[in-house]
Parts: structure tokens; sequence; C-alpha cells
């Protein structure tokens, strides 16, 4: 009938609006960027120099930045999200304590990260200050430690939800059949459930990276906004997101804007990589679950 | 036999690459119930679900061949205006969990776009649900949704939803099967009460509800029609020995 | 194999994990507890209905900040619900390579970076206006909700079963009938949740709000004009030196988080009473 044809024309061109969408963020930000990618191609991100006033721009030192505060990010977090993610799944069966768990995990994960970053600023700030006194170090207080460790408490709902999935998704006969065999339960733990979920949890990692890789307000408020090449944890520096927060209103010279702009693009294309790479290793698990 | 109301010829239908019935062909007399049995998987429901069309909603749906409603190809007709003629209640109660009993019953009209006024709508509840032996019991409550009722009274209303629409054929599939022995029973009544003003076509797996309620039998086996007749005669002495192993059991 | 120390090393295990889990919630008690203790002594009426004051004065309020936060989050609403409805729809409903692309897509787009999204929004917006809008920051908004409403109706919309649409054809129901007057009524429940999953996303989103929105001392009503945000302000106080408006921040932030402990709390309330039973 008519309508049903239009009705199936409306459905499509609303399927096509988001997925030009995407693909109109791509262009847009190759086109925005297309006067700092002519002059510095991609040793863009190679050179180590941002210099505005001469009209020098590599990302480098945020590139380094930001693969530092994520990583290091993810590390911290890794016990604590497995830890959750093993409470919720193998230890707590309903009750109270794990009512209050998932609900303060989801809360965790609603708290808007300038309230993160305002905490961090206020509370973490001093503490990471008088710990890099105790080491000798300069005491900024603000640096990528401390925003590895605001951005390692804002991802544990991310990496915990998914490992709780995919732990939640080992087959209980094959629990029953190690816990006959008179194993207890932290054997099972590390000899069935973890193995067994390892791709599972792997792809939680990557998604929580590349959430991680990303945010932008917590950090920029806790890692002093320094564009120097970081040398070590305790150094103030820049990720890709919180350089841009910092100078795009600011950038008066086109080439400025554009550089900002090149850097939002890497941006994209590395945010891009992960999370496609951490979708296709879960759905890759969650067929292999249901083959087997 | 009565009059032809419905005529199926060389009809053929499946999923993806396999055929499921195969050269059916069948003629199903008015105002009588038609009872189709055979072991499960044999094809029988496929066959009701290309009678008013809903297997072709399944994507990997195939089918071929003819199926006459009063001389007409139902084929060559528009699907929506098919289904108008012939309604069908399904094996799992299936009232529309957001709407009241009373737009249940309507529930044909509103999807159609059919306004009517509000005396003409009470008239049709009322009707439907007295067919289908379901006004005393809600007729208090009717604005509240379907939903509430117990699963014998969900299906109730299904079909007093089908009946609204005044479909020349109900389909049946399986209409007691999630059902407990009472509510079935109370079904089972229903449906005779029907069959006196209105053609019936009923799948079933259960032989003796067949033979409680129904005058004809088609008995199909590996998607094809082995067997058709009255039903005293198709049970008291099949001519196929398909028909008589699976009526004493063999075929469980 | 010594089964006593087996039990013992579970035991501690167990207790590692339960220390573990204990400590990552942690920092959630301390944010509020913080906040709390900082923020309760700047709401008072006046923090609700006054704008802010100059650095050096007490007192003062954030009205312009709460209006433009309620104006940005319906326009960011009313954008992306009735696009993000029906590709939800479309990619439940059709299932050819399209649709399995676009659902790649849509993880890609809730993938993106806020910033990144702010970068758009002024390339698509701020620029060709020539000035910064609210309506550009609803835009963004927009594009971070998107994905959120999307993802909750196309669950939802499959959550259906399939034989109530089998019912309605059965009644001689077009498609269109069938999807408008059955199934959507069916997901009302997950498409309301989305949309209040995605508010309490966009609303204490601030990175997309910088070169976007921007911020505005005064209570602006003209989606054409820049205008302030709840978490723009935040971090325009946060970051500033006074310590009187470090106490606004916190006053704000304590709003803010009442906020989307309150759409959380929302979001529970909807599941339970608008639950359709099948």
């Amino acid at each position: 009938m008519k309508t049903d044809r239009i009705f199936r024309a409306v459905l499509y061109a609303g399927g096509a609006f988001v997925a030009l969408l995407v693909l109109l963020a791509f262009l847009s930000l190759c086109h925005a960027s297309w006067l700092s990618l002519k002059k510095f191609g991609i040793k863009f991100i190679l050179s180590r120099e941002w210099d505005p006033v001469n009209e020098k721009f590599g990302a480098l030192p945020f590139i380094v930045g930001t693969f530092m505060t994520s990583i290091i990010a993810l590390i911290i977090s890794l016990p604590f999200s497995i830890s959750i993610a093993l409470l919720l799944g193998v230890y707590l069966r309903e009750g109270f304590i794990k009512k209050v768990l998932t609900y303060a995990t989801d809360l965790l994960a609603g708290i808007p990260s300038i309230i993160y970053g305002f905490w961090g600023l206020f509370f973490l700030v001093p503490l990471v200050r008088k710990l890099e006194m105790k080491l000798g170090v300069l005491p900024y207080g603000v640096g990528i430690l401390t925003a590895s460790i605001v951005l390692a408490i804002m991802i544990v709902p991310y990496t915990s939800s998914i490992a709780r999935e995919v732990i939640s998704m080992v087959p209980g006969d094959i629990i029953e059949a190690g816990f006959s065999l008179g194993a207890t339960t932290r054997e099972i733990i590390f000899g069935i459930i973890l193995p067994y979920a390892r791709s599972g949890i792997f792809a939680g990692i990557l998604l929580a990276f590349g959430r991680a890789f990303g945010e932008t307000m917590a950090v920029t408020m806790v890692i002093g906004n320094s564009n120097c090449m970081p040398k070590s944890i305790f150094c103030p520096a820049n990720t890709m997101a919180s350089v841009i927060a910092n100078e795009f209103t600011e950038a008066t010279k086109d080439i400025h804007l554009s550089s900002l702009i090149y850097i939002g693009l890497w941006l994209f294309l590395f945010t891009f990589a992960i999370n496609l790479l951490g979708n296709l290793v879960i759905k890759k698990f969650r067929v292999e679950v249901k083959n087997e | 036999m009565g009059d032809k109301i419905l005529k199926i010829e060389n009809f053929y239908a499946g999923y993806g690459h396999t055929w499921v019935l195969r050269n059916i062909n069948l003629e199903i007399p008015e105002k009588k119930l038609t009872a189709i049995m055979g072991p499960s998987g044999c094809g029988k429901s496929t066959l009701i679900r290309c009678i008013n069309r809903i297997h072709e909603l399944n994507p990997e749906a195939i089918y071929r061949g003819h199926i006459y409603l009063n001389g007409k190809d139902i084929y060559k007709m528009h699907p929506t205006i098919v289904r108008r003629k012939i309604g069908m209640v399904f094996q799992k109660p299936n009232p529309f969990p957001t709407m009241s009993v009373y737009e249940n019953v309507i529930a044909g009209y509103i999807l159609n776009g059919i306004k009517l006024k509000k005396e003409e709508k009470d008239k049709i509840v009322e009707d439907a649900l007295k067919k289908a032996f379901l006004w005393n019991e809600v007729k208090d409550v009717l604005h509240r949704k379907g939903t509430f009722l117990s699963g014998g009274q969900q299906q109730r209303l299904c079909i007093a939803r089908a009946l609204a629409m005044k479909p020349e054929i109900l389909l049946l599939d399986e209409p007691t099967s999630a059902l407990d022995p009472k509510a079935t029973s109370r079904i089972e009544e229903l449906i005779v009460e029907l069959k006196k003003t209105i053609t019936i076509v009923m799948v079933t797996h259960n032989i003796a509800q067949a033979v409680r309620v129904s005058d004809y039998t088609a008995f199909i086996y590996l998607g094809e029609l082995v067997e058709f007749g009255p039903t005293e005669k198709v049970f008291a002495a099949p001519e196929r020995k398909e028909t008589e192993e699976y009526l004493v059991g063999k075929f469980g | 194999m010594n089964s006593r120390n087996r039990v013992v090393k579970d035991n501690l295990f167990k207790l590692f994990v339960f220390l573990l889990a204990a400590l990552s919630i942690l920092p959630l008690f301390l944010i509020i507890f913080q906040t709390v203790r900082n923020g309760i002594s700047a709401i008072n009426p006046e923090f609700f209905y006054k704008l802010p004051k100059p650095p050096g004065e007490s007192g003062g309020g954030i009205l312009n900040s709460l209006v433009g936060s309620f104006m940005l989050v319906i326009l960011a609403t009313a954008f992306s619900v009735p696009i993000g409805t029906l590709t939800g729809i479309f990619i439940a409903e059709v299932r050819n390579s399209f649709t399995e692309l676009l659902r790649t897509l849509v993880n890609i787009l809730q993938g993106l970076p806020s910033i990144v999204i702010g970068i758009l929004a002024y390339l698509w917006v701020v620029k060709p206006m020539g000035g910064f809008s609210a309506i550009s920051g609803a835009v963004a908004l927009a594009v971070m909700m998107l994905p959120v409403i999307i993802k909750t109706t196309e669950e939802t919309v499959r959550l259906v079963p399939f034989t109530l649409r089998e019912a309605s054809f059965s009644l001689g129901a077009t498609y269109t009938k069938t999807i408008i007057k059955i199934i959507l009524p069916a997901s009302a429940r997950g498409i309301l949740s989305g949309i209040i999953v995605g508010t309490s996303r966009i609303i204490g989103e601030t990175a997309p709000l910088l070169f976007t929105a921007f911020g505005n001392p005064f209570v602006n009503l003209n989606p054409m004009k820049p205008t302030d945000a709840l978490p723009l302000l935040i971090f325009n106080y946060a970051m500033s030196p006074y310590e009187e408006w470090h106490k606004i921040a916190w006053g704000a932030s304590l709003v803010l988080i009442i906020v989307v402990l309150g759409l959380n709390l929302l979001l529970k309330m909807v599941g339970k009473r608008w639950e359709t039973k099948f």
C-alpha cells in the first residue's frame, strides 16, 4: 500500500540521515583541518613542538599524554573493575549488597565528568601534591598521575559492566562441573571463568580505553595544561582532548584552529579504531559463546 | 458436503530453499469446522498461515499455487483485505498489551483506520464479546488492560477481536495448547457454537479435541495431504495407513 | 595438595575482592559527601532565581545556567528523539547490510569523544551562523543523545513479541499501522527510559558546549544567542581564583548531582510503572 511505501521510505531516510551524519563528521573534520594537514602532513603526530606563536604545530606531546593517562588509568582500574564483576557475577546472589553495588556503579557512571574534575581538583590534587613532596619531585599536584586516577575512577563502571556481562555468559554447567571436582571458588575463577571470559573482558578493557582516551573535562581540570613532552607521571601535560578544550576559543590564527581540529581528527580516528576493535571482539565473543 | 468457501489448489509453501508443504489440494466447506491434524512439524500451521497470508511475513517464506476464497485468488488480492476477511487466533493468547479490553475488541477497526460512532463501537464490542462467551465476565472491566485477564479469558478476547471484524473464515492455530483443561473446555464449547455461523479451520494435535468439535478432518503427513473427509469417517475408517498409525499413537 | 591451605587462599581472595569492590565505590561516596558539605551552604532560595554576582561579592545565584541547561536539554531532545526513534525502529525492523553498517556507525557515534562533537557543532552551526548560540550547543548535545535513543528504541522494539505483530496483521492492519499503533505503544516505556538516560548523559556535558553554547552571565531565552549551562558555570567558576565563586560552583555541582540522581530514580520508576506486560 502507498502509506507503507512512504513509511518505509521515512525509515530509510532516518537511517540514511544517521549514516550521513557520521560520514559528514569525518569529512568535516578533514575539511577543517586541511590547512594544517597540508602544511604538516602525517609528521604532525610525530613532531613534539607545539608553538602557536611561531606557528609550529606537532601533536606528539598530546598523543603521548593521552596514551599515558589512559593506559595508567586502565592499569589502576582493572583490579577494581574485575573485583566488582566477580562480586556481582560470581560471589553475590540476589540481595541487598548486590543491589547497592549495582546502583552505586550505575551512579558512578552517571556522575558528570565536570564533577569528577572539580572534585579531583579540590580533593585529589592536594593528596597527590603531598605524595610528590614525600617523593621529592616537584609538587605540582596536577599532572598525568592525577588525571589517570580520576580517569580510573570514571572507567571502573564501564569495564566492570562488560566484564560482568561476559562472566554471566560462562555456562553454568562447566562451573558446576568444576565445583563437583572439589575446586574452590578462587580456583574456579582463575581456572574456568577468567580463561573463558578472557576475550570478552579484553573487549571491555578496549571500550573503557576508548572512553578514557576521549575524556575531556575531568582531565582538563587536573592535568596541568602543559604543552611539553611529559617526562614522568608527575609532570603536568595535556591530552589531545584537553588541549582542544583549552585552546580552541583562544585560537586566533587559522592555522592554530586548523591544527586543533587536526588533533580532533586524530582523536576521532584513534577512538574509532579502538571502539571498532572493542565491538568486534565482543561480537566475536558473543557468537563463540552461542555456538558452543 | 455443502458449499465450498475456500479452495486450495496445487499449493506449495516453505522456508528458504525447502518446501514444508507440497502439492496441497483441499476444499473447505462453508459454515463447518475443518480440523487440520498431523504430527508436529508436518506443516499444518504453515498451511493455515498461508490461508490468511501471514506466512509471507517471514522473510524466508516461499510459496506457490492458488488459494481461492469464494472463487477469487487471495494471492491476487491485497494481503490486508485477505486478512480482514479471514481472521486468525494464535496458539498463545496475544491481546495487545497497551490496549484495554474494549480497544482490543475493536482493534481491527482502530488498526484499519475505520472511524466508527460510539454507539456502533459499543455494539460491535458487546456483540463480539457475547459471541465469544466473554461478555458477562468482562462487562465491568471493559476499560482495564486486556493483559489482566486469565489465559483462557485472554484467548476468548482474541477470538472476540477476530470476530469483531466479521470475517468469513476464522482460523484457529492450536488455540487451546497454552491453556489448562478447564479453559480448554470453555473454548471448545464456544467453538461448537461459533461453527453454526462461521467457517472455522482449526489446527490441532489433540485427537480427542478434533473428534469433539470438528465436522471434517484433514490429515497432513510430511508436508502432504494424506486424507480428508468427514471426521467420523476419517477416524472410524481411515483410508491410509499413515492416518491409522497416527490415530493409534505411533507418531506421538 | 594441602586442602586447608586452599581454603585459606580461597577466603583471602574473597576478602580481597570484597575490599577492592568496596574501595572502588568509595569515590562515589566521597564525591557526594564533599559536594554536599561544600555546596549546601551556597544553596538558598536566592540561588535559584538570582544571577551570579561579580567576584568579591557574596551571594548570587545560578538562574542563567539553570534556564540555559533547561533550554539546551529541551532543544536537544526535540532534535534527537524523532530521528533517533525512527532510526531505532529501522535497525530493529529491517535486516540487511545497510542496517548492519548503520549499527556499527551508531556504535562509532556513541564512542565519539564529546570534544570532537563540540568541534563538529562548531563547524556545522557556529561558523555558518557567525557566532556562538544555544542552538549550536543543542545540536552538539543532540548528537550525543542520538545513539542512546537509537539503541534503547532498537532494544525495546525487538522485545515486542512477534505474535503481537501477527495478531495485528491478521486483523488486516498495514505495516505502518502495526508499527504506529501496536509496536510503538508497546515500546513506549523503553523509548521514554531512553530519553531519560539520554538526558542524564547530556545534562552534565561540558566539553561540547565550550565553543558552541559558550556561556552567558545573563538569562537568555533566544536560541540564536549564546547561553550558559550548569556544567559550563561549574567549569568557569571552579577554574576561577575566587573563593566565593568556588562556593557557587560547589552549590551548582550539588544541584547537578541531585538532578542526575533524580533522573536515575525516575528511570527506575518508569521501569516499574510503565512496564508493558506481554
